[in-house]
């Protein structure tokens, strides 16, 4: 079975579709749990504690948080692959171009293959920056209320910040319904229902992460 | 009407292609877009260059031999086949870019002609019920319930001519491969070779050469037999469903 | 040999009379028994054995796809040929209508007797009363096979499949797959040939036109093809030849077949010894959407299930070019209600065909050039409503609209008739043996089964008939009795021969470099013969034609222009080449209607006519089929008659007044 998935382009992008919507879901819990941010230092510094409690005393310390790194660590590089493998496929599947071009498709479908990259970047990135700290001057271990204030403190992460959350926006958009097909929940009677669920859920990303940067600009979280 | 036509000229498979500027005059609208290019050929011949060449058969929509490139869009504006593209769709005065269908299983011919046979060969890998001559029971001896019928006419109407392929950005195959797929495995009469059928087909449309899913919905908007899009779900959930039956067995 | 292709065009010569032909493999017996006890005396060939022989199908349609599925399930190795890319793509995938098969589902009084008796009636007694027969009785195993294989046949609400009556026919025969049954049942077809395929049973040879045949010692052994992509000309060596090309209604250049319908397949056999019969019984179709202008490359047909509905007429007085809309009720032709009064808009094709030909020649006919008359729906929308008319006809006018920029709803249709299907074809017997021993011909390439008009709905039913079940069945014959063992070389005196002649034909085509395309003289001649062997033929008339086709070709062979070589894709060399058989076959079909002095079914000869102008046919000196022998271009052909005896369907004359 596995052979038959990982060799077949059908296959490979199930595996696009579940990695994808393992992340989304791990989104939608990351993103409520930055929203706590907004109530305190207490409070998402409490909650960043509790993460890494989660389970006790059944794991250790930070067990199922690396349980949940694991897979996230899995999902990123499964899907990436894929949709590199996918992608070159693709590319080479049609060598030559039309002479008279038009538009073609939906934004959101046109730039899945950028989207992606943008948010590979965008992983590293904010690992570096809110996780381990490397490329930020004031981190402070154990600390996230104070490093979350300290990171969007230059107005260029912002940016970083906002670009990459605008992209999550769009390859939600169109990843949560061509997920859906992929794994062959879509119907002509549920399109609609699909399709709009998959837009709330990219505005509800979308406006939810971008919520923590904007509150801290605006002095609401300091 | 008087037209400026830009047509891809290639000689064969290995030659380098290029479009070539020709203009055409006293076109009826009334004419159908390949009996303009029959008046541009018959012009061509007598000035003794060659006619530009296309494939073509029935000129009713249903052969799925023609397979023009119209300003970009396969088969043209209009949601039905080249040879029914009538000239009224154009405008006097326009220019109007034909292309061949573009896809690396699709290598050209000649001019406006490719080569579908990857076609043909995902149908031999698995598009068929196995039914020797002779061998089949009374045609009421299974009554197929009409929302299964119905659903096996609408994908059986596909005419293969791969507009599907020449619309898609990634020169996937699927909503070909799945119209056949879903045509056969919707009939009780398809059911014993439900699994091999679905995995064999796509495993062959991988072994062509075309393009992977990314849902474009290019390829629905293009057919000219209004395959719906639902089409290629409904593959996928067939070939997931297969996937995990044949591993089990 | 290749001489005569100009030094013989002198005048159209006379006939000679020959020896009747009979057909010597029909049992006798009850008409039946005569298939079963012909499947039992035919000798088999042993399934080990199977293997070793080659068996050549030229075409995949209906006929020839089903043959080679079948032949190759049998165990036969199979070299099928089509031109088109694919065999999908075969010229019944255009066939709407429906496939008549005696299933009685209906319980309305249908049965094989029924079916066998409304075929030999509806082909005017021009048929064969044992070919016939079988042909009814195999239709009911051809809707087994057919959903079995997955055709999508209309169905109704219980899941069972549904029927529809179909060209005036009594009873509720014919089955259907919305407006697409021959796509549904060539598919069928296709994919069951396309596993043979994949199984390496059938090798398979696409974009490959067959250009003549191989006939060794007398028996078929081949033919000669060319690769249309490459050009590439060369001999492939067989045990038996199975010819499933197709009509020849091409020949009129516009027609309602696929435009690369061709004869050169059935035509290059006749050169070679297979006798024609009835080459000038051709159907004219009379719901056809009208030419345009002279661009007009094919014409397209509108299902004849509208003139249940459609009231068709035109204006009362010549040169009317008022709209449809401002022609006030008095002053419109309701002609066909006129002359028909019992059967109205409802009266066989060939009688609505003809009727107008005559409006439409005395000046009445309307639309660009007065080649149409209305098909007016009017009445039936203000009774029926137009949500049923819709329901109904929707795709049928949808495709009228897309094609005329006119919506039928408010305007009349505009109709007129075209040529639509041959009856004629290569003489076979009844195990579809044409005279040349091992050249079997089925499909609409034989003459078998419609007499002198086909009856809607069952050429489809006879192109599965021969290819599914009879041919399977009487090819093994054959080869039981010629074991193989004796494959001629490559280098074979008459295979090189067939290849030079072929080779230097094309090679002249392209040599010529004259000022003329192929289709013009294509256009030229289908004129002269629509105008003088279409819908109603004179001996006059015939004569001028007869005058004018070896002056055509003459003139062909001076002005000719090919661009190109032979040797590459070249689609003017295809047409110019094909042109080249249509000049020669369409003197053929001129010399049989002229010899056939009588009206019978397709063919309307206007000297025998009742005195109310009803088609006369003369049984007493025309009972029989025409089977032509060729003896070289231009020159006199050799009549054999095969007569027809009628011991089940007793001869009457057709009356629709
Ligand atoms: C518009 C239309 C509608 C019709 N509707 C009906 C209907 O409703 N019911 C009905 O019963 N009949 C109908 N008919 C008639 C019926 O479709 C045909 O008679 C029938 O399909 C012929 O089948 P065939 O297999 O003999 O030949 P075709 O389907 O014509 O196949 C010919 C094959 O031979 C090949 N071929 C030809 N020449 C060569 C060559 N030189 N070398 C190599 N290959 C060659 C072609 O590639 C093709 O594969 C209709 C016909 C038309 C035109
Ligand atoms: C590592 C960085 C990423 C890359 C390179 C990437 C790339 C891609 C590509 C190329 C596709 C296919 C486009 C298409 O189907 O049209 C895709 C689909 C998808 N992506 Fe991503 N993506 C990345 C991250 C993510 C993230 C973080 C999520 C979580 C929300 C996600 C969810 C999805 C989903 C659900 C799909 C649809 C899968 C399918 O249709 O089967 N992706 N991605
Ligand atoms: C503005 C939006 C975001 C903010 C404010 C934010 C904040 C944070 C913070 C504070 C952490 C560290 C948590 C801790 O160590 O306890 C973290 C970790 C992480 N975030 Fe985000 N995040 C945002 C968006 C995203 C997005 C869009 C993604 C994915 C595409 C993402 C993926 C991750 C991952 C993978 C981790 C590492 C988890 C771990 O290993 O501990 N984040 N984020
Ligand atoms: S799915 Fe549509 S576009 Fe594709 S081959 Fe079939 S008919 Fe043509
Ligand atoms: S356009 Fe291509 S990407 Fe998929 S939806 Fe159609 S095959
Ligand atoms: S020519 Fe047959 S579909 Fe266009």
């Amino acid at each position: 079975m596995a052979r038959t998935v990982w060799d077949s382009t059908v296959g490979k992008k199930t595996v696009m579709a579940v990695s994808g919507l393992v992340m989304l879901l791990y989104l939608v819990v990351h993103m409520y749990g930055n929203l706590k941010i907004f109530f305190g230092p207490g409070t998402f510094d409490g909650y960043a504690h509790w993460l890494r409690t989660l389970g006790e005393p059944f794991f250790h310390y930070e067990w199922a948080l690396w349980i949940i790194r694991a897979a996230l660590v899995a999902a990123v590089v499964a899907h990436g692959v894929c949709a590199y493998q996918l992608s070159r496929r693709d590319i080479a599947s049609r060598p030559v171009g039309y002479v008279h071009t038009r538009a073609r498709a939906g934004y959101a479908t046109r730039t899945m293959r950028w989207g992606g990259v943008i948010l590979a970047l965008f992983i590293v990135w904010h690992i570096l920056d809110l996780t381990t700290g490397t490329v930020q001057r004031g981190f402070v271990p154990g600390h996230p209320y104070h490093n979350v204030v300290a990171a969007f403190h230059d107005w260029w992460n912002n940016v970083i910040y906002i670009v990459a959350m605008l992209a999550l926006g769009l390859h939600i958009r169109h990843g949560f319904w061509s997920a859906a097909q992929t794994l062959g929940a879509g119907s002509r009677r549920r399109d609609r229902a699909l399709k709009t669920t998959a837009n709330l859920l990219a505005l509800l990303l979308t406006a939810g992460f971008i919520a923590v940067p904007v509150g801290v600009m605006t002095g609401l979280v300091s | 009407m008087k037209l400026t036509l830009r047509i891809w000229r290639q000689h064969d498979a290995d030659a380098p292609g290029a479009m070539s500027t020709y203009d055409v005059d006293g076109i009826s609208p009334d004419m159908s877009f390949l009996e303009m290019l029959d008046t541009l050929n018959e012009r061509l011949t007598v000035e003794g260059e060659e006619p530009v060449a296309f494939d073509h058969d029935c000129r009713e929509g249903i052969c799925g031999a023609c397979s023009l490139v119209i300003n970009g869009e396969a088969h043209g504006p209009e949601r039905t086949t080249s040879c029914q593209l009538h000239m009224r769709s154009f405008r006097d005065g326009d220019t109007i870019d034909v292309e061949p269908w573009r896809a690396a299983a699709f290598p050209v011919v000649r001019d406006l002609v490719v080569d579908r046979s990857s076609f043909d060969r995902i149908i031999q890998s698995g598009g068929y019920i196995t039914a020797p001559t002779g061998s089949a029971p009374e045609a009421h001896a299974t009554p197929v319930p009409k929302p299964a019928a119905d659903t096996a006419f609408e994908h059986a109407e596909c005419i293969g001519c791969g507009a599907c392929v020449a619309a898609c950005p990634n020169g996937s195959a699927m909503l070909f491969t799945s119209a056949k797929v879903n045509h056969l495995n919707v009939l009780p009469q398809g059911a014993p070779e439900r699994e091999t059928r679905v995995l064999d087909m796509v495993a062959q449309m991988d072994a062509e050469g075309f393009g992977g899913c990314t849902l474009t919905g290019e390829c629905a908007t293009a057919c000219p037999k209004g395959i719906p899009l639902t089409s290629i779900t409904a593959m996928n959930r067939e070939w997931l469903r297969a996937t995990r039956k044949v591993s089990r067995t | 040999m290749t001489t005569d292709m100009t030094t013989d065009m002198t005048h159209y010569s006379d006939y000679t009379t020959g020896e009747p032909v009979a057909d010597t493999k029909a049992p006798d017996g009850p008409i039946e028994e005569r298939w079963d006890t012909r499947r039992f005396t035919a000798k088999l060939v042993n399934p080990a054995n199977r293997r070793k022989h080659t068996v050549i199908v030229v075409g995949t349609g209906l006929a020839g796809g089903s043959a080679g599925a079948t032949l190759a399930e049998q165990g036969y190795h199979v070299v099928q040929f089509c031109y088109q890319d694919s065999p999908r793509r075969a010229h019944s995938i255009a066939a709407q209508g429906g496939i008549n098969a005696a299933k009685n589902y209906r319980n309305d009084g249908d049965s094989i007797h029924r079916l066998f008796y409304d075929t030999v009636k509806g082909g005017d007694f021009r048929s064969r009363e044992s070919n016939v027969r079988r042909l009814a009785q195999i239709s009911v195993e051809i809707i087994d096979q057919c959903v079995a294989q997955g055709v999508p046949f209309a169905r109704e609400y219980g899941g069972l499949l549904d029927t529809r009556s179909f060209g005036g026919v009594q009873v509720s025969r014919t089955f259907y797959a919305r407006g697409q049954t021959g796509q549904q049942l060539l598919l069928g077809a296709y994919q069951a040939l396309s596993r043979q395929i994949a199984a390496g049973n059938v090798e398979l040879h696409p974009r490959t036109e067959m250009l003549d045949l191989l006939v060794i010692d007398g028996r078929a052994r081949g033919i000669v093809a060319r690769d249309l992509v490459t050009g590439e000309i060369r001999p492939y060596v067989a045990d038996a030849v199975v010819l499933a090309s197709g009509g020849y209604g091409n020949v009129f250049y516009l027609s309602t077949n696929a435009m690369n319908s061709n004869a050169t397949a059935i035509w290059r056999a006749h050169r070679r010894g297979a006798y024609f019969a009835n080459p000038c019984f051709t159907q004219i179709h009379p719901t056809c959407i009208p030419r345009t202008g002279d661009h007009q490359s094919k014409l397209t047909l509108m299902s004849e299930s509208l003139r249940n509905d459609g009231r068709i007429w035109v204006p009362k007085a010549k040169g009317d070019t008022r709209p449809p809309a401002e022609i006030p009720e008095d002053e419109r032709d309701y002609y066909l209600e006129r002359i028909y009064p019992s059967f109205g808009n409802l009266v066989p094709r060939d009688i609505a065909s003809r009727a107008a030909k005559n409006v439409c020649d005395e000046g009445r006919g309307v639309g660009p050039g007065g080649q149409g008359v209305y098909l007016d729906f009017a009445d039936a929308i203000a009774r029926l409503g137009r949500p049923a008319i819709e329901a109904k006809y929707g795709n049928l006018f949808e495709m009228y609209e897309r094609i005329t920029a006119e919506n039928p709803y408010e305007v009349p249709m505009r109709i007129y008739p075209a040529v639509h299907y041959t009856m004629g074809g290569l003489w076979v017997d009844y195990d579809l043996q044409t005279t040349v021993p091992g050249l079997f011909a089925i499909g609409e390439a034989n003459f078998s089964d419609h007499g002198a008009n086909r009856l809607g709905a069952s050429a489809l039913m006879q192109g599965l008939a021969d290819g599914y079940f009879v041919l399977p069945a009487t090819l093994n014959d054959y080869l039981a009795r010629h074991p193989g063992h004796d494959t001629p070389a490559a280098d074979h005196p008459q295979i090189t021969a067939v290849l030079a002649e072929t080779t230097e034909r094309l090679h002249r085509l392209v040599s010529v470099d004259g000022d003329r395309t192929a289709d013009s003289f294509h256009r030229e001649l289908g004129e002269l013969m629509w105008e003088f062997c279409g819908m109603a033929r004179t001996e006059q008339g015939l004569r001028k034609a007869l005058d004018r086709i070896p002056q055509i070709r003459e003139e062909f062979w001076r002005r000719i222009k090919v661009p190109g070589t032979e040797a590459e894709f070249n689609q003017s060399l295809e047409r110019a080449n094909r042109v080249v058989d249509y000049l020669e076959l369409a003197e053929l079909m001129c010399l049989d209607a002229l010899h056939r002095a009588e009206s019978c079914g397709g063919h309307f000869r206007e000297e025998s006519q009742t005195p109310d102008g009803e088609a006369a046919r003369r049984d007493e000196e025309f009972s029989y089929a025409a089977a032509w022998e060729f003896t070289g271009t231009g020159a006199a052909p050799v009549l054999h008659r095969e007569d027809l005896v009628f011991a089940y369907v007793h001869p009457t004359q057709r009356s629709y007044a």
